[in-house]
Parts: structure tokens; sequence; C-alpha cells
């Protein structure tokens, strides 16, 4: 079975000509964990996954895959494997040939590389598909085969490019379910590349947020969102509003904001503003606000509550918070 | 939108239907009708028998195992073809190979796209004929061998030989092979090469497992091409091979020239079916709809 193997990046950086990719960034992976790279477009997680596996030459730095530094060997002497955004599936091959494409190049017979392709169709439950072409099969089937095409060379870490940027909103829900539960089972590293916040919440042990070639934030997705260290992770994986404050800026989780009585009189740690917009959401209700202080404010507020009191567009409010809720932004 | 009346297609179709009637389907017919005609020194006179088709063959049966003429003729033809054929697959694949995988900016690979088209600014007849101040005996490639001392004698066989012939060929036709091959491999999904890359894919194995199966529709339609035009040449074998080298196009040539139009007749034919056959084999084994 595959070696889960830990993965280091030791100040590893991207050039192109002139311009930054990605800038000295150290990141540590242990054996095992599901990290998503979350940003958004242009902001490195591309290339610095591409660098990861081998697609990539580093400009400066290192990349250490278990014991050895892989900074010049081709993705299959990493142990690397990477599902392509667009699957890249052989479109003249079949299933289980596309799957067993790399076992046919490391030169296995027939019978064998035939044998664990069916095997590894089994594991993503599409055996029944082994003998059509990828362009017969839906977009979620031809996920299921990439990811087998890229486990069957049994990778220490599988590296996936925005693997369900191109299913239904549906599919991609269900799919995200089983990326985590085929991580789970096997053992090794997962590197997801995201731009959904929403998306690497639910999946990631490790979330690490990149803007402009750096790492703004790593960490458990709830040490990022219940403490995000700058203004751009506050923004990015939403939820948050960032009020200016003497010193410097905060962040306030907009679940953690109420509504207070605006006559009464104001605090360091409240706001006056006037409602904008209201969004049903269903088990919560979206207050929007514009404030003279901070500009645009929500606030998410429990359905119950909101109907308790209910309020109207172009109504004054104030809104005030806990101060251990408000968190210092770098 | 106006209803479409339901003959809307087949006057849509007419003005190339009628094209290709007039200079296509009608002359086609009157050469199968001619190959049946009876003629002599002065005459051709409508009839309806296979002698034409019978003198073709003449002595071929009896002349076993020596082969006859025509045998001989098509096997030279033949041979011409397949040569000429590898040789402009080879060459064409390797350019369009290196236009499209690794010229990088698009601008650049149009560029150089349309260097390949440029010598068809130039008449077919003055580009061959081009070749045989170089090629002669007193040509620029004897006097530079001469000169360098790499021959003590000019080399008779580079002008009026196989090798002359066959150099033509290759310089007329390898175009024919690159640009369905540039068609084809253009649509080659790049991130194909990485995944067979990041599978553990050797140059050599990506290009055999990948790149030439992506690559079969452009090397059927680039063969039909370069196959049909040397299996129906005689100006190029006529110029380059001296006149002295014999070809089935050549026969034709040679017979109408004696207005011996019948038998000239009779001998298209014989090569239509011959190429058609060729083509039909080769569209077996490449479905070519798919690049259409």
């Amino acid at each position: 079975m595959s070696q889960p193997a830990d993965l280091e990046l030791a100040s590893v950086s991207k050039k192109y000509g002139d311009t930054i990719a990605v800038e000295a960034i150290n990141l540590k992976i242990k054996a095992g964990t599901y990290c998503c790279l979350l940003g958004p477009s242009g902001c490195g997680k591309s290339s610095t996954l591409r660098m990861i596996a081998g697609h990539e030459l580093v400009s400066d730095g290192d990349i250490v895959l278990g014991p050895r530094v892989v900074n010049d060997d081709p993705p299959a002497k990493r142990g690397t494997a990477m599902m392509f955004q667009s699957y890249a599936l052989f479109p003249h091959l079949s299933v289980l040939d596309n799957v067993a494409f790399s076992l046919k190049m490391r030169g296995e017979t027939k019978a064998v590389r035939h044998e664990r392709a069916r095997a590894m169709l089994e594991t993503v439950d599409m055996e029944a598909y082994a003998e059509r072409l990828p362009a017969q099969l839906s977009g979620g089937q031809q996920q299921r085969v990439a990811l087998a095409r890229a486990l069957v060379t049994e990778p220490s870490i599988l590296l996936l490019d925005e693997p369900l940027s191109a299913l239904d909103p549906f599919l991609r829900i269900r799919m995200r379910a089983e990326l985590k539960r085929l991580q789970r089972d096997l053992g090794i590293s997962f590197i997801h590349v995201t731009h959904s916040q929403e998306e690497a919440m639910a999946l990631a042990d490790l979330v690490v947020v990149m803007n402009n070639g750096v790492i703004e934030q790593s960490g458990s997705p709830r040490d990022v969102f219940n403490a995000p260290r700058t203004k751009f992770v506050a923004q990015f994986i939403g939820g948050h509003n960032v009020v200016p404050v003497d010193g410097g800026e905060i962040s306030i989780r907009s679940d953690r904001l109420k509504i207070v009585d605006p006559s009464e009189p104001s605090s360091p740690t409240s706001l006056a503003g006037t409602v904008t917009g209201i969004e049903y959401q269903g088990s919560t209700v979206l207050l929007t606000l514009v404030t003279e202080q901070a500009g645009d404010i929500s606030v998410t507020l429990p359905e119950r509550s909101f109907f308790e009191s209910p309020m109207e567009t172009g109504e004054k409010v104030s809104v005030a918070w806990a101060s251990e809720d408000a968190h210092a932004l770098a | 939108m106006i209803a479409q009346s339901r003959w809307t297609p087949y006057w849509q179709a007419a003005p190339m239907t009628l094209v290709f009637a007039v200079f296509f389907i009608v002359p086609l017919i009157a050469t199968f009708v001619v190959s049946f005609w009876e003629y002599n020194q002065y005459s051709i006179q409508p009839a309806m028998t296979g002698e034409n088709y019978t003198e073709i063959f003449d002595g071929c049966i009896a002349g076993l195992p020596e082969l006859c003429t025509i045998f001989k003729t098509y096997l030279s033809t033949l041979k011409f073809a397949a040569i000429v054929w590898a040789l402009t697959l080879v060459i064409g694949f390797t350019i369009a190979y290196f236009l499209v995988f690794h010229i990088r900016t698009l601008t650049m690979q149009i560029i150089l796209a349309l260097v390949c088209t440029i010598p068809f600014l130039t008449s077919n007849v003055i580009r061959m004929i081009s070749w045989i101040p170089l090629l002669g005996r007193n040509g620029l490639v004897n006097q530079a061998l001469l000169g360098l001392g790499i021959t003590d004698q000019p080399l008779d066989w580079l002008l009026y030989s196989n090798f002359s012939v066959v150099l033509a060929f290759v310089h007329l036709n390898t175009v024919f092979m690159i640009i369905p091959l540039l068609n084809s491999m253009f649509r080659i999904d790049k991130s194909l090469i990485e995944a067979a890359y990041d599978t553990g894919a050797s140059g050599w194995q990506t290009l055999v497992n990948v790149v030439i199966p992506l690559s079969k529709t452009g090397i059927a339609i680039g063969s039909i091409f370069v196959i049909t035009i040397v299996m129906g040449d005689y100006i190029t074998i006529g110029v380059m091979g001296g006149q002295q080298i014999a070809s089935v196009g050549k026969i034709i040539q040679v017979q109408t020239n004696f207005l011996q139009f019948p038998l000239a007749a009779a001998n298209a034919v014989l090569l239509l079916v011959t190429v058609l056959s060729m083509i039909l084999l080769l569209t077996r084994i490449v479905d070519i709809r798919k690049e259409l």
C-alpha cells in the first residue's frame, strides 16, 4: 500500500521572469493530513501545487518529501500523483486503460495492470464502466476515473487541482465527502487547491490561506475561522467584519454581533448604523448595515431571534459585541 | 424565422453539386465510357469492348514468373509512393510536433506554420526545376563535394535518378502531411501530456501512447494526400527522372500524346480503382470523419 510521507516546503519560491508567483513560503504537512491551499486566483496556490507535483521547477528553496529533497525529481519518482482540474483523461483509451496507464509505463504485464486497475476502479465505484471511453462518462464519473488513475500509482501524496470546480453544486458536496473518506481510508496526505472557503472548511485538517504569493495564515479550519490573523484572511474566509479601532483593526464574526437598542450610549464595543439589506437564509437571517465608523457590517441572526423583533431596511439600529469576540488583526 | 420549404437544403447545395457534376462527375463518366471504345491510328469509335483492358495486361499471365510492363510500372510507382509516404510522414510529424509542443507562443506557432506554406507561392514545376542546377554533374553540390575533396569525381546519381525523384517528391509534398498533422495535434489537450508525465511516462512513451494515437486522423488524411499525389504523378518523375523512369501516370500521359484515348482511359480507370482501394483500406484503419 501507499507509504504516507511528511512534506516540507522550505523557503520555496517561484519566479516567472520578474514576476514572483510564490515568495519564500514555509509549510509543513504531516503524513496523512488533508490540506487545502485556499486563496483567490493568482495567489500562487496552483504554482505551489505544481511545484510539489514536479510540473514546475522550484526557483528557490527546497521541497522535502519524506527523507529526501525532491526538487529535481520527476513526478513519478517523487511518489506524488496529481489529479488535474480538467481530469486530463486520455480520450482514446478506455476507462480501464486510463487507470492502468502508469502501470503500462512501468512495464507491468497486461494481466497485472488490468487486475490492479480493476481493483482501483472498484475503490471509486466505477468497475461497471471499465470498457467505456471517457467521452461516454458524466463529469462526476470522469472525476472518479481520474482519481483512480492517480491513486493506482500508490502515491504518498495526492495533489488535487481544483478537483470539484467542474461539477454542479449537488455533486460537488457529494464528491467532497467521498474525497474525505478516501483520504481517511488511504491514510496519505491530500493537498487540495481551491478558491472556495466552504470547501476548505469542510475538508481540511490544515487550511493554508494564500495571497500574493505568501501564506497569510495556516492552521486548522476552526483556528483560522475563529482567529483570522490578517484582514485579508478575515475577509476571504467570510462571516467576519473588519472594524477599525484605535491602534489598528479588529475582526468580529458576524454571528457574534448582537442588535442593541440604538438609544443606548455608544461604547467602544458597539456601532450605530442603518439597515440596508435583509436576506432570509433559512436557519439564519443575514442583515447588512451601513455604519459611519466601519462601512458595511454584516450580522447573522438566528431566524427565531430576528422574527421576535423584526426589522426593516432603513431602520436605525446599533450592534454590540463582547470584547473577547474581537480579534486584533496584524 | 421564415418557414423553410423542405427543398431549401437542396437548392442551397445546388451550386456545389453543379460544379462537382460538371467538373468531376461528367469527366469521370466520360473517361469510364471511353475506356470501352475502339481506336486505331487515325480514329476513335464508340463501342463496347474490353479490348483496352486486355491490352493493358497483355502477356501478363503468359510471361509469368517474369513481371509484365504494367505490373513492373505499378510496382515501381507503389515503391515511390511508399518511400515518399514514409519520409513525408517522419519529417511532417517531426515538424508538426515541434511547432505544437515546443513553440510556446501562439504568435510564433502561426508565423512558423505560415513559413511552412510559403514555398506554395511558387509553382511545383519551378520548385522542381530549381533542384537541377544544384544536383547536376557540374552543379553546386558536386562542385562543393569536389572542392572539399570528399569525392574525386562528380556523383552521377544525384540527378535524373530515383534519388532526385524521391527528393523532389518529399520537398513538394511534405506540407500536405504537416497541415493535417498540425490540425490534429493542436487539438490535443496539453494537460494530457502533463498527465502522462505525471504517471511516469518518458518522452518516448508519451509520444507512442498519447501523441501518435491522438494524431491518427491527421496521419491518415496526410497519407491520403501524399499517396494520391505520388500515385498519379508524371511530371515530377519525368523532370527529376530525366524522362527515364516509368510510372503509371507517365503511361497515361504517353498514350494521350499518341491519341490512344481509349487505352489511356482504361489505364486511368485502373489507377483510380487502385488508389481508391488504398484510401478505402486507410479509412478502414482510421475513422477520418472524426476530424471533419
